[in-house]
């Protein structure tokens, strides 16, 4: 289980439990605003972009080249920024908190 | 001050139903919501299934034993939170465009400000002897035709499927099955797969990759009968040839859902004719995607397009322009298809194209640029998400490319401007 919060573009803090799946998953069941998921998961849409918070990114890890070159599409990406749909949940990320891309 | 609040019971007693809970509709409707409208929403659709991603289900949802529940598109109580009222399993079965209702099949209307008509596409069932008298035949578009296929081959995983068709749907599913153990065969009408969407190069490296993975693929069979044999059936081709089957699946193409919009008067061409702002030739009627006919200005020219990215982005403006904002629809189309180890990302419309730039990294990472004279017009990449994402870039902007740079994969794709 992970407890991951949620700042959307609103200034809302919304801290949610998850269990399995990815973290796109997680938001768009809890309808957190600005996490589309278009394309359904498959890092083929950009439209789940987050920015970890800086003392976070050792928990998610880094993105991956596919990730990467697909965050290249948004300009506002920057150093702490992830696809949601390729992060998975399991208790290493309990505690993380995400703020939704613009 | 009466007059505002005049003003404001107004906006919140408008009524606006969209028809169809796909890509489009679902989108829309949250959307009204983001751009302010205050008034009812209802979205009908005769799937009763809560809606859904359409695209895995020919893909992770077909060979994986994942519950539907996962590929929703929104979750069950954000309709609640965002006031959208869902019709499912119903049918809207005619409009009166001068009264401002839709008939249902419950025998009731429903009343409309705003109607927004995103009655997508159903599976085209070709007109083949004995094809439908046949058993264990699928077509596939819905959840309800995957979850038949599911229940069909979890039965004897390694049994004869028969796909007709080797476009996008027919290419994933055969993908798909292999991977639980069929056997495949597919038959396409024309002389390569994906003849309609793509470059012969990209048509033969995926034939090459069906044949690496055992699917038989036969071009140039045009099926013209389905004889019952037994438990199976025979697909019988103008050739002669023929392919037993325990289940053919359709991949042949789609069908618009037009009817509705034709029996109302409004302007049919190649789908439902929209303007800019998704706006159909009544100004209380928006269309939106699959079925819609609607002006591309990048590639200047009608368009009616089979993807997720058109659904979405149509929503956008429709829900935009329903608020009174300022919208209009200018993107470039993208789409994605998912194959073995294979991810096929391509950005653009390469129609009219008259020369091919290929961009090798090795054999399985490349990318295949399209140009009509020194305008890039499309990309189609395989395991590429870089050149995939520079493509779009390079096509918005419209920048005149070193197409001798770009040839080679040394040189770093932020470079070949020229």
């Amino acid at each position: 289980m992970a407890k991951i919060t949620f700042i959307t573009s609103d200034e809302q803090r919304i801290t949610v439990e998850g269990f399995s799946g990815s973290v796109m998953a997680l938001a768009v069941e809890n309808g957190i605003k600005g996490i589309d998921g278009d394309c359904g998961g498959v890092c083929s849409c950009a439209t789940c972009h987050v920015h970890v918070a800086p003392e976070d990114v050792t928990k998610t890890g880094e993105a991956s080249e596919i990730e990467t070159d697909m965050l290249e599409l948004d300009d506002h990406a920057d150093q702490y920024s992830r696809l949601s749909c390729q992060l998975q949940i399991s208790e290493v990320l309990d505690g993380v908190v995400l703020r939704v891309a613009k | 001050m009466r007059d505002l609040s005049r003003s404001e019971n107004l906006a919140e007693n408008q009524i606006c139903v969209i028809i169809g809970a796909s890509h489009g509709g679902v989108n829309c409707a949250f959307a009204l919501r983001k751009e302010g409208w205050e008034g009812k929403i209802l979205i009908i659709d005769s799937d009763s299934e809560l809606p859904y991603h359409r695209p895995p289900l020919s893909k992770t949802y077909l060979h994986s034993s994942e519950a539907l529940g996962q590929n929703l598109l929104k979750s069950p109580e954000s309709y609640g939170k965002e006031n959208i009222q869902l019709l499912l399993g119903i049918r809207a079965l005619r409009i009166d465009r001068k009264a401002q209702k839709v008939q249902l099949d419950t025998g009731t209307w429903q009343a409309y400000d705003k109607l927004v008509l995103a009655t997508g596409a159903r599976a085209l069932i070709p007109s083949i002897r004995g094809l439908s008298e046949a058993k264990h035949v699928y077509p596939l578009r819905t959840a309800a035709d995957v979850n038949g296929i599911r229940v069909k081959i979890s039965k004897i995983p390694s049994q004869e499927v028969v796909i007709i068709g080797g476009g996008y749907i027919g290419l994933e599913t055969a993908a798909s099955l292999r991977k639980l153990g069929a056997k495949v065969t597919v038959l396409e009408r024309e002389c390569r797969v994906l003849a309609r969407v793509t470059a012969p190069e990209m048509s033969s490296f995926f034939e090459s990759l069906h044949a690496a993975n055992g699917v038989s693929i036969h071009c140039n069979k045009q099926v013209i009968s389905i004889a019952e044999d037994g438990e199976k059936v025979q697909v019988i081709c103008e050739d002669g040839s023929s392919f037993p089957a325990d289940m053919l699946v359709l991949g042949v193409g789609i069908q618009v859902n037009s009817e509705l919009a034709s029996a109302a008067g409004l302007q049919i061409e190649n789908g439902i004719r929209v303007d800019e702002t998704s706006c159909t030739n009544d100004p209380n009627i928006y269309a939106i995607g699959d079925c819609t006919d609607h002006f591309n200005p990048h590639y200047k020219r009608y368009l009616r397009l089979e993807c997720v990215q058109n659904a979405v982005d149509q929503a956008k403006i429709a829900a935009g322009a329903i608020c009174g904002k300022d919208v209009f629809y200018d993107a470039i189309p993208w789409f994605w298809s998912d194959q073995y180890e294979v991810k096929l990302q391509l950005v653009g419309l390469s129609a009219g194209y008259d020369e091919a730039v290929l961009r090798k990294e090795s054999e399985l990472v490349f990318s295949n640029w399209y140009f009509r004279g020194n305008e890039l017009l499309a990309v189609d990449t395989v395991n590429s998400a870089k050149a995939y994402v520079w493509g779009t870039k390079f096509i918005k902007s419209g920048e005149p490319l070193d197409k001798e740079k770009l040839k080679n994969p040394e040189i770093e794709l932020k470079s070949i401007g020229r």
